[in-house]
């Protein structure tokens, strides 16, 4: 009972297998294409498969193989990419109707490596509108489908791209996480999804949400993974000013439980709210017992100003969003409404038009906190209280090396649960917000599941320390058995 | 008879360029009014004397050299543009009276 890709349970695995000589890149994009073909109607995972593209790129590189070139950290391993990264003449739709049939001009800097990699990418995933949204249910081409059940949400926004390597069709994917929309899907379908530190990683070509905490992330089932894609996909870029003078990211050697012997592990208080699921915080409270095992100290600390993330979030958020979105009138790109009347009317038909009701809700939230009367009560107190927030995790680092505690309160609800009570929706990124809002690495690991369902646990680093969430996290993954777990659409399925 | 809220959601939507109908204000307003009500938390809390955070980390002032590179082709920059005449975006008349 495993998945695997040209035989091989991972991406590394299959690229070195592949660079040995083994198989052919062929062979395993054909293989993933079929899985695609297979279970995509149902799943909702892929927006559109780049079949054509996939089968030209997979020629080449078998054909550099041929003839005995140096080949590239992700040689032949299929990768999905979010449908607000920009990928040179594919669609780039956002999952919006007002960019149906956007085609980008250039590739978005993650593109281009991962393709200098020698990745090949098999398309575009489905997500929420424009990344708004925790459960990938606010699409144009309608809600995702966790494999784990199907009549439930996979999370959001990067949905599609968490179902993809969850159903077993790529090994690894990405998506884009501003407030824990690759973390907490990561956590609902029973992977790993680890946000880097803001900056660690280009925005450039990463279609704008909200500038100050976007995030490109990858999800994928082993650490090792997690780290050569990040590898691949980070360090310095000359077109985007946010991004870090760091060199790309080197990638952790396999650790030893041990290695993580006297780390103090930060638990807050704030992080086991009463509202927390009791399935969760029983996998939580295991894993932290886990954690204790290989050598770590639990530390309990505070987090005081938690409550603040949701409003913080939000406000900030929806502020950069109702800018970042202001560029979407009809003009440059996208599709037109209201053609007919003068510009103004063509602006606000061309936006009632593409924009679904989540947008509009944000945008409007946006604009408001934004307005003349209103900016110092809303935007600039959320400012200030991101200060507070970052100050928490400024004082906890000062005696703890990593803060634990459970990705989402909740696991997968079903689908139609929340959609029509914003309030209980926002709820759900409330574990996730506070690392994004400080702009700190962290990463959710699978720690088991609860009636049948996954549970994630996140680990959170101070800034630029994205090692060494990756190294705890491997270390878990040494010690336990739970990203072995499979959805029941794959048990006894594999090779 | 519309509400004070749907009032505010209507001159929102002027501000973000969005025509949004009657049934979407009297629909989004209560909601707007409850999200605006549950983030009351930001307004209770002391924040005298706090400095903003603009960005996570403040980098400033990052510069490239400003050398000329290869850029988009004028049929690549408009490919996507929902109209277009000649090399400009088309848009509708906006000065000069009717037409």
């Amino acid at each position: 009972m495993s998945v695997s890709f040209g035989g091989q349970p991972d991406a590394v695995a299959l690229r070195d297998s592949l660079a040995a000589g083994e198989g052919s890149v062929k062979a395993v994009v054909e293989e993933c294409l079929a899985r695609i073909a297979e279970h995509n109607d149902r799943l909702g995972a892929f927006t559109r498969v780049e079949d054509e593209r996939a089968h030209v790129r997979a020629a080449e590189l078998d054909a550099k193989r041929d003839a005995g070139e140096p080949l590239g950290p992700l040689f032949g391993v299929p990768v999905a990419i979010k449908a607000n990264l920009c990928w040179k003449g594919a669609v780039a739709d956002c999952s919006s109707k007002l960019l149906a049939n956007y085609r980008p001009p250039y590739d978005a800097t993650v593109v281009r490596r991962l393709i200098d990699a020698d990745a090949v990418i098999v398309g575009s995933t489905n997500m929420d509108e424009f990344a708004m949204g925790s459960s990938t249910e606010n699409s144009a081409h309608g809600e995702a489908h966790n494999p784990w059940d199907e009549t439930r949400t996979p999370g959001g926004s990067s949905g599609g791209s968490a179902v993809a390597v969850a159903a077993g069709m790529v090994p690894v994917a990405l998506g884009s996480d501003t407030g824990g929309s690759v973390r907490q899907p990561a956590a609902l379908c029973g992977l790993l999804g680890l946000k880097p530190t803001y900056g660690r990683v280009s925005r450039y070509g990463l279609i704008a949400f909200g500038s100050s905490l976007d995030a490109v992330s990858p999800f994928a089932r082993t650490v090792r993974d997690v780290a050569r894609t990040l590898e691949v996909i980070s360090g310095a870029c000359d077109r985007d000013s946010t991004c870090l003078p760091l060199p790309p990211y080197e990638a952790v050697q396999p650790a030893d439980p041990s290695r993580l012997a006297g780390f103090r592990i930060g638990v807050p208080k704030q992080c086991f709210p009463p509202e927390l699921d009791a399935g969760v915080r029983k996998c939580v409270e295991a894993a932290l017992k886990e954690l204790e095992r290989i050598g770590c100290e639990l530390v309990p600390i505070e987090l005081p100003h938690a409550e603040l993330a949701i409003p913080t979030y939000y406000v900030v958020a929806t502020a950069e969003a109702s800018s970042n979105l202001a560029r979407y009138d009809g003009v440059s790109f996208g599709q037109r409404a209201g053609a007919h009347g003068t510009l103004q009317e063509m602006f606000a038909a061309t936006r009632e038009a593409g924009f679904g009701e989540e947008v509009k809700r944000r945008v409007l939230l946006g604009t408001y906190v934004l307005s003349a009367g209103y900016q110092d009560e809303w935007y600039g107190r959320a400012q200030r209280a991101r200060t507070k927030i970052l100050g928490d995790y400024q004082q906890a680092f000062e005696d703890v090396d990593l803060v634990v505690g459970p990705t989402s309160p909740c696991t997968a609800f079903r689908l139609g649960e929340k959609t029509a009570d914003p309030i209980a929706m926002y709820q759900t990124d409330l574990l996730t917000v506070p690392a994004s809002l400080a702009g700190l690495p962290a990463i959710s690991v699978p720690c088991g599941t609860s009636e049948g369902l996954p549970v994630g646990l996140q680990l959170v680093a101070p800034a630029r320390e994205d090692a060494r969430v990756l190294r705890a996290a491997q270390a878990f993954e040494l010690a336990t058995d739970h990203h072995r777990a499979l959805p029941p659409m794959l048990q006894g399925a594999g090779a | 008879m519309a509400s004070s809220d749907e009032e505010l959601v209507r001159r929102t939507a002027e501000l973000a360029r969005l025509s949004i109908t009657a049934d979407e204000a009297a629909h989004l307003a209560p909601q707007f009014a409850r999200i605006l009500e549950h983030f009351r938390t930001l307004s209770e809390v002391d924040l005298e004397g706090v400095e903003p955070t603009t960005g996570a980390f403040g980098l400033r002032d990052v510069f490239r050299a400003d050398e000329p590179r290869e850029s988009l082709s004028q049929d690549e920059a408009l490919a996507n543009a929902p109209e277009r005449i000649e090399d400009f975006y088309s848009v509708p008349k906006t000065i000069g009276g009717d037409s």
